[in-house]
């Protein structure tokens, strides 16, 4: 549920325009070169945050147009050398307000994860290996929202085209962790000036069209990153869809280490 | 102060909690109030074993929480309860669950109050939870707690949670009243309650714990001396009374361990504890898995399997134990639709008496802030020599509404 590491890495950025150069001019570069170079630059352009704090609403919708709303608060923490540290915390629907959730994404091996449950005063390890399940109800997994380290996939790159009239790369990449991803591969396309990411194909295990997840409304922060407004993940399989809104963004707020712990985590609002 | 909110408290609470609301919100400070109100109905499927038992329970219950950030290091907290039930007046009862003001820095954090604190890790059985007594009344999981006032301190280092706490009042653990069900053939007087020590309520306890994360591993260990929650159930005879059960609660010391961790696609708990000072010293441990199958049926349903088991070493018969030596299983199927519908169905059995207890809780939202819960229990082939027995025709099905706001 690392929203923002959603934020983070899935939506990469640039203020450097001439950057595309090296991916560009590499000789005898494979397409798993190229594709892995394409990732590496839109994560190094998100390098150097910090930390922030944004909100959330959750839009969940059925088949026949039925909503259902979520609101979510949360933090995220830049790690040096290793995935984000983030907290999230439910504000509705009522019955999970104050529920958080706690996430230590790493670029090697599992995701440590923690659930507060504010009824009980209680903090409970969860297993972050159960990442092709659902989060809360929604179309997006746990591996959608949790932090996209380079790591966790490999690529490989496909062609250049335009999408939403914007010169994008389009590129594959194959989980890792093939055992418990839900996906075969996903293909994204990335625009070339900033290394957005704009769009993203799921492909469920059987390899068959799942899902398709659409980025609009980037907005810059910091002049550097770029952080998207609004994304979609529609279902294909079930035609059900969740949207994700977000407003408040604020970074380098100064929060630490100290603000991701299970003390802290007892203490969240 | 009394063990229990009794009515008077309540009317004092009552006209406490609108005059601070009032104050605060007056002097334009944020205030923030939420809290449910929710409507109980209890059937059961025989009469009850023993004499005045009730066979349809209706009850209600309201919960305030009133949250204030006095500056950003320094919270006040408050929760009240109560419920009222149709049948049995020991039921009908009220708590401050929460009181207290939390002051806290990089360096360490300090409530003082009336606070919860939760310490364990399986599902079934909570062992090691011991700051807070437990409701009985509230519900029979054990997972209901009364309000604890404390000194709470602690300290977060890189290699470790510290944790110290005074607890300088104790609180009796309420029992379901005559007619009341869920309850031991006689009827326990609260009223009649005794203590070892001659403090009695006024003994100040005292807890150190440590906790700390090491690689996939969350484990805590603490030490904790004072007042048991759980009391020895004593048999009153006098002449010219009919016989009762009256609570002694024995000063002990005790050690407790927890752990959860994931390994691979498993989580793994565990739960034990060192016991001296009630007669003979002795240990109790739970320890379980849980695994959960993702997407089942091609589905957005998860279902999480869980099986534990406990013991405890009191096996002999001495101050017998309803968990003496039980094996536990667990379904829990989360739908993963709009409004988080979930059915959990558990089973616990005893290895030595063969007695079996089954439940199961099926919950979901209705709009966006009601939530439906359809609960109930059977109880099978209940052993004699079990100390469960007595719960053997509390077969029951229970419907609550529950309203948030």
């Amino acid at each position: 549920m690392n929203f923002f590491t959603l934020g983070k890495t899935l939506l990469s950025t640039s203020l450097f325009v001439f950057l595309s150069f090296p991916v560009h001019c590499a000789h005898a570069e494979t397409a798993e070169e190229r594709g892995l170079a394409i990732f590496m630059e839109a994560d190094k352009r998100d390098e150097g945050f910090g930390d922030y704090t944004a909100n959330m609403t959750m839009t969940l919708k059925n088949k026949q147009g039925k909503e259902s709303t979520r609101r979510i608060r949360s933090k995220t923490l830049e790690v040096q050398g290793d995935g984000d540290k983030s907290l999230s915390i439910f504000d509705t629907p009522r019955d999970v307000k104050g529920t958080a959730f706690l996430s230590f994404s790493h670029k090697k091996g599992d995701d440590e994860q923690w659930l507060y449950l504010p009824a009980l005063k209680r903090v409970k390890r969860i297993n972050s290996r159960n990442k092709s399940g659902s989060f809360m109800g929604s179309e997006f997994a746990y591996e959608d929202i949790a932090s996209q380290e380079v790591e966790k996939y490999t690529y490989r790159f496909l062609r250049e085209e335009e999408y939403n009239e914007k010169p994008c790369y389009v590129v594959e990449s194959y989980p890792v962790d093939k055992k418990n991803s839900g996906y075969t591969k996903r293909i994204s396309w990335l625009d070339t000036d900033e290394y957005r990411l704009l769009k993203v194909e799921f492909y469920d295990r059987k390899k068959s069209l799942l899902k398709t997840l659409s980025i609009h409304e980037y907005q810059q922060y910091l002049d550097r990153y770029w952080r998207a407004d609004r994304m979609s993940m529609l279902n294909h399989q079930t035609g059900k869809s969740t949207t994700l809104s977000w407003d408040n963004y604020s970074f380098r707020t100064g929060l630490t280490d100290k603000d991701f712990n299970s003390t802290s985590l007892k203490r969240v609002r | 102060m009394s063990a229990r909110l009794r009515p008077k408290t309540l009317h004092t609470v009552a006209i406490i909690v609108p005059v601070l609301l009032f104050l605060l919100a007056d002097n334009g400070l944020s205030l923030e109030v939420n809290g449910e109100v929710s409507v109980q109905g209890l059937i059961f499927l025989e009469n009850g074993a023993w004499p005045h038992q009730a066979n349809q329970v209706l009850s209600g219950a309201g919960r305030i929480q009133l949250f204030h950030e006095l500056q950003e290091n320094l919270h006040l907290s408050l929760e009240a309860f109560q419920r009222i039930d149709s049948e049995d007046t020991e039921r009908s009862h009220g708590d401050l669950r929460l009181a207290e003001a939390i002051y806290f820095t990089d360096a360490m954090e300090i409530h003082v109050g009336i606070g919860r604190v939760f310490w364990g890790a399986t599902e079934f059985v909570h062992l090691v939870d011991i700051i807070n007594q437990t409701d009985q009344v509230e519900a029979i999981d054990g997972e209901e707690k009364l309000g604890q006032p404390m000194l709470h301190l602690t300290v977060p280092r890189d290699w470790g949670v510290v944790e110290a706490f005074v607890l300088p009042w104790f609180r009796e653990r309420p029992f379901p009243g005559e007619n009341g069900r869920f309850r031991t053939p006689l009827p326990v007087s609260t009223e009649q309650a005794t203590y070892e020590s001659a403090a009695g309520q006024h003994h100040t306890d005292l807890a150190i714990r440590y906790s700390t994360i090491l690689g996939n591993a969350d484990i805590g260990l603490y030490y904790f001396n004072g007042t048991a929650r759980n009391p020895v159930l004593l048999l009153s005879q006098s002449t010219g009374l009919s016989p009762f059960l009256f609570p002694y609660y024995e000063q002990i010391g005790q050690t407790g361990l927890d752990l959860q961790m994931t390994a691979g696609n498993w989580l793994l708990k565990a739960e034990s504890y060192y016991r001296t000072g009630q007669s003979r010293s002795y240990a109790a441990t739970t320890f379980g898995f849980e695994y959960t199958l993702v997407g089942i049926a091609d589905s957005m349903m998860d279902l999480g399997l869980i099986g534990e088991y406990v013991y405890d070493d009191r096996d002999d018969g001495w101050l017998p134990s309803i968990y003496q030596n039980d094996i536990m299983g667990g379904l829990r199927l989360a739908v993963n639709d709009m409004d988080d519908s979930s059915i959990l169905l558990g089973i616990i059995h005893d290895l030595p008496h063969g007695s079996t207890m089954l439940a199961v809780e099926a919950s979901r939202r209705l709009g966006d802030s009601v939530r439906i819960n359809l609960d109930a229990s059977f109880f099978f082939d209940m052993d004699k020599m079990d100390p469960a027995a007595s719960l053997s025709r509390d077969d029951s099905i229970q419907l609550e509404l529950i309203w948030y706001w």
